[in-house]
């Protein structure tokens, strides 16, 4: 890996708190190609990390090597210190685009209260009076008791969202991990979560990591970002990632970081060895980095 | 009327009962988990277990103390459950219950062929025959339908997570191939169970009828489970009474009263709609 990747250290985490999620090295193969290469970082309590990537550039295979989904080819995971395995309390998820059938005889309380005891058997009929108060502890951490007896399937993007991430925290993780949580949502509702997973990293005191193809939305409450494409992650706050020097190298080709009005597009520079006329046709077509949004 | 719970009537009453909330309590869940297709599968596939053990033991001959028929259906559903079970985790889930179905039903039909003088019987095991269940059936049916009943009631709230949210299920251990093996085998358990008491045609729409329209009523899932049981009990009960006074067969009035539930709840719900009361309350 280039020198000019930054890489975690130790001494890039404040203070003496442990990390919740370390990942050293992993490597990841399916049938011969690697789709993850070498990939590195450390998250610290109270921060949020957004995992940035395009389609394809390997973000829900490192969810599924650190939810204890798939094995790495190489390389360690240590959540909160211990070796990461399956049904692990310490990691709450929130998967991506959940299709959550209207008629379906299930309330938003319903689905917090499977964060609790889910994997449990049994009815569950009598359920402790603290377990009751944590679920609606929980509804109201994301703003969702207006709603709690609602089906959940009759619910908005947005609603559905909070509640997954209620059913996500209700067990009280250590780190929060959500697949695309912004995908398919409206600008209201984006908004809505974003302003959520701020408050619930400060409140709860956990690791949030949230993978998205956009950073833009998540600039206003992450305090660093992974940076995926083609199998290798670069990892630091904004202003070391997000420079044209490290995600070319990254990429594999120029690229260039453009600052609009407090949003950074990231976009294929020209392409030298196309003439001149062709150039933005070029650099289109071999664009991996996508990561503008034109709004008004 | 008197005679409705006489003699051999009660042995109806009970094993019809015992049928509807086996049908109600794993209907729920076939119908929460879009498993309608193998909930038809395993039951028409089953059959061929029976035309099986009819042609080894004859239609009122016993296997190992228990009915031929219940074996055959017993081993048939099972192997279905498991064929099912285990292709689906290796291809898309619709074709290898396909695939199970027509393969059993294949091999029902060469069995029938074979004994053909059989197949009169045979045929009331596609529309049930409630009215002539021997009392030695009862016991093996309370065994097979209590453990389907403990079965759904000790897998609930993983089914429930596995159904609505497979991968944060996964995740938490919740492994989607054992609870989606177990719920099959359930499904095998109740097949076995009430196929004898009313058919293979008429088991699918006590699944259905009565879980499809207790959705539509409450979001509670505990509630709307007891309901779909409820439901399913008087759609039997309802039945007995007006086959035995109409001399009518009972398939008839289960069918039906599977689609008039049905209709009944989505009314229900379409009610609430134009009357702006939210769904949930």
């Amino acid at each position: 890996m280039s020198a000019l990747v930054p890489s975690d250290g130790a001494a890039t985490l404040d203070g003496e708190a442990p990390a919740t999620l370390e990942v050293s090295g992993v490597t990841v193969s399916v049938s011969g190609r690697e789709v993850l290469r070498d990939v590195s970082f450390r998250l610290a309590p109270g921060q949020l990390t957004a995992l940035i990537g395009s389609n394809g550039a390997g973000k829900t295979t490192l969810f599924r090597v650190i939810l204890g989904l798939q094995a790495p080819t190489a390389g360690t995971i240590l959540v909160d210190g211990h070796p990461r395995a399956r049904r692990n309390p310490m990691i709450g998820y929130v998967p991506q685009r959940v299709f959550l059938d209207p008629d379906m005889p299930l309330r938003a309380r319903d689905v917090v209260s499977l964060g609790l005891d889910g994997h449990r058997l049994g009815l569950g009929l009598r359920r402790h009076a603290d377990q009751r108060r944590r679920v609606e502890e929980m509804l109201g951490a994301v703003d969702a008791l207006r709603f709690a007896d609602s089906r959940v399937g009759n619910l908005s993007g947005g609603e559905q969202q909070r509640v997954l991430i209620a059913h996500a925290l209700v067990s009280r993780p250590r780190l929060l991990i959500l697949d695309e949580p912004l995908a398919n949502l409206d600008l209201r509702a984006e908004r809505e979560v974003v302003d959520l997973l701020g408050r619930i990293t400060r409140d709860q005191g956990i690791s949030v990591l949230i993978s998205a193809h956009d950073m833009n939305p998540l600039l206003p409450v992450m305090h660093r970002l992974v940076y995926l494409a083609r199998g290798r992650a670069a990892t630091g706050t904004v202003e070391e990632v997000v420079r044209p020097e490290v995600l070319s190298d990254l990429y594999g080709q120029h690229v260039d970081v453009l600052r609009v009005h407090d949003r950074i597009l990231v976009v294929a520079g020209a392409d030298e060895r196309l003439p001149a006329g062709l150039r933005h046709a070029g650099s289109a077509a071999g664009a991996a980095p996508h990561t503008e949004r034109w709004e008004p | 009327m008197a005679s409705l719970f006489t003699g051999f009537m009660t042995d109806t009453w009970v094993a019809a009962t015992m049928v509807a909330v086996v049908a109600g309590v794993v209907g729920f869940f076939v119908v929460l988990r879009g498993s309608s297709f193998v909930a038809h599968a395993i039951p028409h596939g089953s059959f061929g277990g029976a035309a099986g053990a009819a042609l080894l033991v004859g239609v009122d001959g016993t296997i190992l103390g228990i009915s031929g028929t219940i074996a055959g259906l017993f081993v048939f559903a099972v192997a279905g459950a498991l064929g099912i079970g285990w292709l689906g985790r290796r291809g898309r889930h619709d074709v290898a219950t396909a695939l199970s179905l027509v393969m059993m039903l294949g091999l029902g039909f060469l069995f029938l062929s074979w004994s053909g003088q059989y197949a009169d019987a045979l045929y009331s095991l596609l529309f049930g025959e409630v009215f002539g269940i021997p009392a030695s059936d009862l016991l093996p049916m309370a065994v097979l339908g209590l453990l389907c009943v403990v079965g759904i009631a000790s897998l609930f709230r993983p089914l429930m997570l596995s159904s609505v949210l497979p991968e944060v299920g996964e995740a938490r251990g919740v492994r989607a191939g054992w609870v989606e093996t177990g719920f099959l085998m359930v499904v095998a358990l109740a097949t076995t169970m009430t196929v004898p008491v009313v058919g293979v045609l008429l088991m699918f729409s006590l699944m259905l009828g009565p879980a499809a329209a207790s959705r539509s009523v409450t979001s509670n899932p505990r509630a709307a489970l007891a309901m779909s049981v409820g439901i399913a009990v008087l759609t039997v009960w309802i039945g007995i009474v007006l086959s035995y006074a109409s001399n009518w067969p009972l398939g008839f009035f289960v069918g039906v009263s599977g689609a008039v539930w049905f209709v009944a709840g989505r009314a229900w719900a379409w009610r609430r709609r134009i009357r702006g009361v939210p769904l949930a309350a």
